[in-house]
């Protein structure tokens, strides 16, 4: 059974501990251990979601990387710019490419996503997202549906950054490469480095929203094939 | 176009490379004039600096005339420009606080991933100075791309030729930033360890500051000699004992200041810096810190130690203690060059600082290999190769 299949209210950045707890007991009960790891892992605050965790710490930085079948990878980048700028450029999702460089497409119907994401051996991962949550200028959250390579879930966080210094935008993905041939290529492609990408593209997208450009030590316009490390 | 590349430690050569063109927005290229060569360039010679790669273009400190403009540009064709060799954002947190060598936005994001393992957090990217800082082209070429290019370069009026403004691209303002995190004060003695171009410099703006006694240490006797026409007293940690020296020359208290212009390939035949030696020599990403260790040791209680001299790994036996119970300030960093160009290039302009002194050799960009090979090896009399790649 997929996540795809389990209730939507995904445990929400500052949704108090019943309704994380409720979603938990929800997904138990359908039997998916999985997915009760992976939201205590993107709740924002380890209590919110478990209250056996005493740090206010986020939960992904817990010192395991695993939780259940899912990899979960995380990043925070502070931003000079207000939160419904970046709200915006972000949700206007043929703007990733820009920055995202693993991502080759993104093609929007309706409510739904697909994202043509490139991998290794010059194969692509097809994945279709549909928006679960969104508040402008404060957060957009997405979750696979079935017909994707990989089951995954993600949100992004827009908050005041402390002292004026901007927007704080944090980025969280779980995901669960699935069985055969292409779960492993799926692991390849991500869990080499698990937070490598997500880490660059956010500091790809600080460096355009900030400079206007991305930063490049290339000394030529043409983008040669195998460039990009 | 022609440059200079690293190809392996100690070999350096003058190869034909592309010519850069203008990729960013916000670009500018350059026709060098005028590029030197710098004693931490030394450091990549040495190949004590990591993730230098074969074919790597070198050189951060240079001028030229702009011959290509981005629409993001505030350049115009024909100015002549000298370039920090620091890259700049000019927008981001650390830019808005004059922390220039800290922006965030200047250092490619697949390139941040050492520095930040190495450093918790990534630094600037830097011209010609390894894939740690950027992996940007360096200037020791016929043609350079500057990034950024309406932030860093500062517009030379005419006049000026390039031998009086060149070192505003590192190694003057490094000089100065060093005097003033050594936060001088009327009446004070510094000591600077090192009286190559930084420790020069350093000497000449600690006396502009105010320093009342400046006391440089080195053993290149010509090196010395540049430093008493700046008005230093000197030492020769070859025929003497530096620290015991320094009390005698200090009325027992210590200099209230001391300047490590040195960095991480310290000489001496003290213990310490034989065991850096082999570390190093072994690649374990030691830094050689035998002049750091005694300018702690040397200074007064209470004292300031400032640190232009670049490091670049780990160092064992450090003095902590000193550096604690004598209540010790310590400050450091690559130069944020952006914050002292202006100033220092109307003190320059208004006569009241010279730097051609310096330079000890031009050489055509053809025999910069030569230029490298003396620079690392008499440096008693190459105290400054400049080189004109045209």
């Amino acid at each position: 059974m997929s996540v795809d299949q389990e209730p939507r209210d995904l445990p929400g950045a500052d949704q108090p501990n019943g309704r994380g707890k409720t979603a938990a007991l929800a997904a138990l009960a359908l039997g998916i251990g999985g997915y009760v790891a992976a939201a205590v892992a993107l709740s924002r605050r380890r209590e919110s979601a478990r209250a056996s965790m005493h740090d206010s710490a986020p939960g992904r930085t817990a010192r395991r990387a695993r939780f259940g079948g899912y990899s979960v990878v995380g990043r925070t980048v502070t931003i000079r710019k207000p939160r419904q700028e970046l709200y915006d450029y972000w949700r206007d999702f043929a703007n990733l490419p820009r920055f995202m460089e693993s991502v080759k497409e993104v093609a929007v119907e309706g409510d739904l996503t697909r994202w043509t994401i490139a991998a290794p051996a010059g194969r692509t991962v097809s994945v279709e997202t549909r928006i679960v949550e969104d508040r402008p200028g404060e957060l957009i959250a997405w979750r696979s549906t079935e017909g994707s390579d990989i089951d995954t879930e993600g949100r992004v966080h827009f908050k005041d950054a402390r002292g004026g210094r901007g927007t704080e935008v944090e980025a969280i993905i779980a995901y669960k490469p699935p069985a055969g041939e292409l779960g492993r290529l799926i692991a390849t492609l991500f869990q080499s480095e698990p937070a490598l990408q997500g880490r660059r593209e956010l500091k790809r997208l600080k460096m355009l929203m900030e400079t206007g450009e991305i930063a490049t030590s290339r000394n030529h316009r043409e983008r040669t094939e195998g460039d990009t490390p | 176009m022609r440059a200079l590349t690293w190809q392996g430690v100690h070999d350096v050569r003058v190869e034909t490379v592309p010519d850069p063109e203008i990729v960013n927005p916000r670009d500018a290229i350059l026709r060098v004039t005028s590029t030197a060569i710098c004693g931490s360039d030394l450091h990549l010679y040495d190949g004590v600096i990591p993730m230098v790669k074969p074919g790597d273009v070198l050189g951060h400190e240079f001028m030229g005339e702009v011959v290509d403009t981005g629409p993001g540009s505030t350049l115009k064709k024909g100015q002549r420009v000298v370039v920090p060799f620091t890259i700049s954002c000019g927008n981001c947190f650390f830019c808005e606080k004059e922390l220039y060598s800290a922006c965030d936005n200047s250092n490619p994001a697949d390139k941040q991933d050492m520095s930040e393992m190495l450093y918790g957090y990534a630094v600037s990217g830097l011209f010609g100075y390894s894939h740690l800082t950027g992996g940007y082209p360096g200037g020791q070429a016929e043609y350079v791309r500057v990034p950024f290019s309406d932030v860093g370069p500062v517009v030379i009026p005419d006049g000026l030729e390039d031998d009086k403004v060149l070192f505003l691209s590192d190694i003057l303002p490094t000089g100065w930033m060093a005097a003033e995190n050594a936060a001088i004060e009327p009446g004070d003695v510094v000591a600077v360890w090192g009286c190559g171009p930084v420790g020069l410099f350093a000497i000449q703006s600690a006396r502009l500051m105010g320093a009342e006694t400046v006391i440089g240490i080195d053993h290149h006797p010509h090196r010395l000699e540049l430093a008493s026409q700046l008005g230093a007293e000197t030492i020769d940690f070859r025929q003497t004992d530096v620290r015991e020296a320094l009390r005698e020359m200090t009325g027992g208290i210590g200099p209230d200041a001391v300047i490590d212009a040195v960095g991480m390939e310290a000489h001496g035949l003290a213990a310490d810096n034989l065991i850096d030696r082999i570390k190093q020599g072994v690649g374990v990403g030691a830094d050689r810190g035998h002049a750091l260790r005694q300018a702690i040791m040397a200074v007064r209680k209470g004292g300031r130690v400032s640190v232009p001299g670049v490091y670049g790994g780990f160092m064992d036996t450090f003095p902590l203690g000193a550096l604690m119970e004598k209540g010790i300030e310590v400050r450091t960093g690559q130069t944020h060059v952006q914050r002292y160009t202006y100033d220092l290039l109307r003190r320059i302009g208004e006569g009241e600082i010279d730097t051609t002194f310096l330079i000890s050799h031009h050489l055509p960009l053809e025999e910069a290999a030569e230029g490298y090979r003396n620079f690392k090896t008499k440096q008693d009399e190459w105290t400054k190769v400049v080189l004109r790649p045209h």
